[in-house]
């Protein structure tokens, strides 16, 4: 855990919403549900913040509800990994390895 | 070891955007996704040695066993699923983690909320207090709103739900909502029964907020859902003192707000329009002018003919292509007809399928080469030299009422032009209309064909007709 302040995390905030924004703008039609699906996994980074609350749980209710974090966090990840890995298959044909 | 976990949390935000970078082009995209994956694997394994965690050696239990569950479930659907129904996954995916990022917002509340009578308990930060509070309302949102919109894909709710007085209803609950978060998030003295009753509210909101819109408009909503996940999952991101968590989710949060907003231009209506006003109420009073002509039946094996003597095709799929499972008939076709020297090319409409992309994806599948595929600004200067536009499961984006007609529903949306080919063969189950309930008036045409069935047998049958000749 780092301290972030207010104003650090308000400048980390803006660059990465810009930073979002760029990336995501110059996706080809065609990637758009794949893309959707990749951002989606992404965001399964919420699995480390669930961990390190499930971590420190102490009491039964805490324990309960950092379970059910963990749970759907991890669903949220390898869901949306597989999903997006084999949406991503369809793009390469066995057929044309070398250049595609 | 503090500082080995947070380069790792470091390379892991490095990975997840040049992840989303390579993604962006069809040749490096799946190099993109494994990047990324290498990332979430390294940030995962090192949360694991954030001070805290090892003291407790039932909590390291439970958390495995939870993983072990969560991914289990996820891993066995995200690889049964039929590609026709992915979007509809893409949504619980993403509710799942707009529902974890509200429940670290829980957990943390409920240990301020603890440690209001014990001493020397959890102590958060003014700042850090109010964003949990959002954080924990948007990922709820998102938690219930994706599960309706999964629903309403998968079919298991079919009924647009409408209450009487529904936008008010929606106003009140919301409102109370954001007052009982806003006395959560400003004074340290919080019950546990308020925080749960906070809670409640906030998912009640997301099914009634996502119940009302139409299953057409689901991939914005779903877009717009993936957004929120990744602004919750920021915001926790901050109140857990988490860099990575705040960039990849700031990073998703505005990625995906783009993607809303073109889907939405797409469609050509505004993103307001989509969330608060069904399409049924404010354009079922459009104008209902007459149809000139008539529509025209045509053989398979007449439309064989026709396709196999032109010198060029375009294939117009629409959802209805996805339904029938044809797109692997239709490759044959193509491949068929190619074979015989015509040239063939693919027009998708943006919001062809469910979700802008998705007929990108069903088309890949049955192996189809992405040059042959051209979206609406491509294709359209190209059907006034087409000899065939053959129309499969495809209705409103090839209306031409689009253009023509400004008091439809849809005037204004940009539409494939299929109506300006030379003759056009449209294949269709029967008579109704589609998505919207608008007639269409390309099927009237003089040069529109109607070639009714199945999108599989109908294709099956243009095979079998050219493989007689």
């Amino acid at each position: 855990m780092i301290e972030i302040s207010g104003f650090t995390a308000l400048y980390i905030f803006m660059l990465s919403a810009f930073t979002g924004y760029e990336v995501i703008s110059r996706v080809p039609v065609i990637l758009h549900t794949p893309m959707m699906s990749g951002s989606n996994f992404i965001h399964g980074i919420v699995l480390v913040g669930a961990i390190v609350v499930m971590g420190s749980a102490q009491s039964a209710l805490e324990q309960i509800i950092g379970f059910i974090a963990v749970a759907l966090a991890a669903g949220n990840a390898v869901g949306g990994y597989v999903a997006t890995v084999r949406m991503l298959e369809m793009f390469n044909p066995k057929d044309k390895k070398g250049e595609a | 070891m503090d500082v080995f976990i947070q380069v790792v949390y470091f390379v892991a935000a490095i990975l997840f955007i040049l992840g989303l970078k390579k993604m962006s082009s069809p040749v490096t995209a799946t190099g993109g996704i494994v990047w990324a994956g290498i990332g979430m694997v390294a940030a995962s394994l090192v949360a694991f040695f954030e001070p805290g965690v090892f003291e407790h050696t039932g909590n390291v239990v439970l958390i495995v066993l939870a993983i072990a569950v969560g991914s289990a479930i996820a891993y066995i659907t995200a690889k049964r699923v039929q590609m026709t129904d992915m979007p509809q996954m893409i949504a619980i995916y993403n509710g799942m983690g707009g529902g974890a990022a509200a429940a670290i917002a829980a957990v943390e509340l409920v240990k301020m909320a603890g440690s209001a009578d014990a001493a020397g308990g959890h102590e958060l930060s003014a700042t850090a207090q109010v964003l949990a509070v959002i954080g924990a309302l948007i990922g709820a949102v998102s938690f219930s709103g994706s599960a309706i919109a999964f629903a309403k894909l998968q079919g298991i709710m079919k009924k647009t739900i409408r209450l009487p007085m529904h936008m008010v209803i929606n106003l009140i609950l919301f409102t109370l909502t954001l007052v009982a978060g806003a006395i959560i998030g400003f004074s340290g003295d919080v019950s546990i029964q308020l925080v749960l009753l906070f809670f409640i509210m906030a998912l009640v909101f997301g099914v009634l907020f996502t119940t009302p819109i139409g299953g057409a408009d689901m991939p914005v909503v779903i877009s717009l859902f993936n957004a929120f996940t990744g602004l919750a999952v920021a915001f926790e991101g901050f109140v857990l003192g988490n860099a990575a968590m705040i960039i990849a989710g700031t990073v998703v949060g505005s990625a995906g707000t783009l993607l809303t907003q073109l889907m939405a231009k797409a469609m050509n209506r505004p993103i307001g329009n989509i969330l608060f006003a069904s399409f049924g109420s404010d354009g079922g009073a459009a104008a209902e002018e007459d149809i000139e002509g008539s529509m025209k039946e045509i053989q398979g094996t007449d439309a064989a003919i026709m396709m196999a003597f032109a010198e060029k095709v375009i294939i117009v799929p629409g959802y209805g292509m996805a339904v029938a499972q044809a797109q692997h008939k239709v490759s044959e076709l193509t491949k068929l007809l190619e074979a015989r020297g015509v040239t063939v090319k693919f027009a998708i409409h943006p919001v062809a399928g469910r979700m802008p992309g998705h007929m990108n994806v069903l088309l890949a599948e049955a192996g189809i080469d992405y040059d042959k595929i051209l979206d609406l600004d491509e294709v359209n200067p190209e059907f006034p030299t087409a000899d065939v536009a053959l129309v499969i499961g495809a209705n409103d984006v090839v209306n031409p009422v689009a253009r023509s007609n400004p008091d439809s529903p849809i005037y204004g949306m940009p539409i494939l032009d299929a109506d300006i080919a030379k003759n056009c063969i449209v294949i269709k189950r029967g008579k109704g209309s589609g998505f919207s309930g608008i007639e269409n008036h390309l099927f009237y045409a003089d040069n529109t064909r109607m070639l009714y069935g199945d999108g599989q047998k109908a294709v099956a049958e243009l095979i079998s007709g050219i493989k007689e000749l």
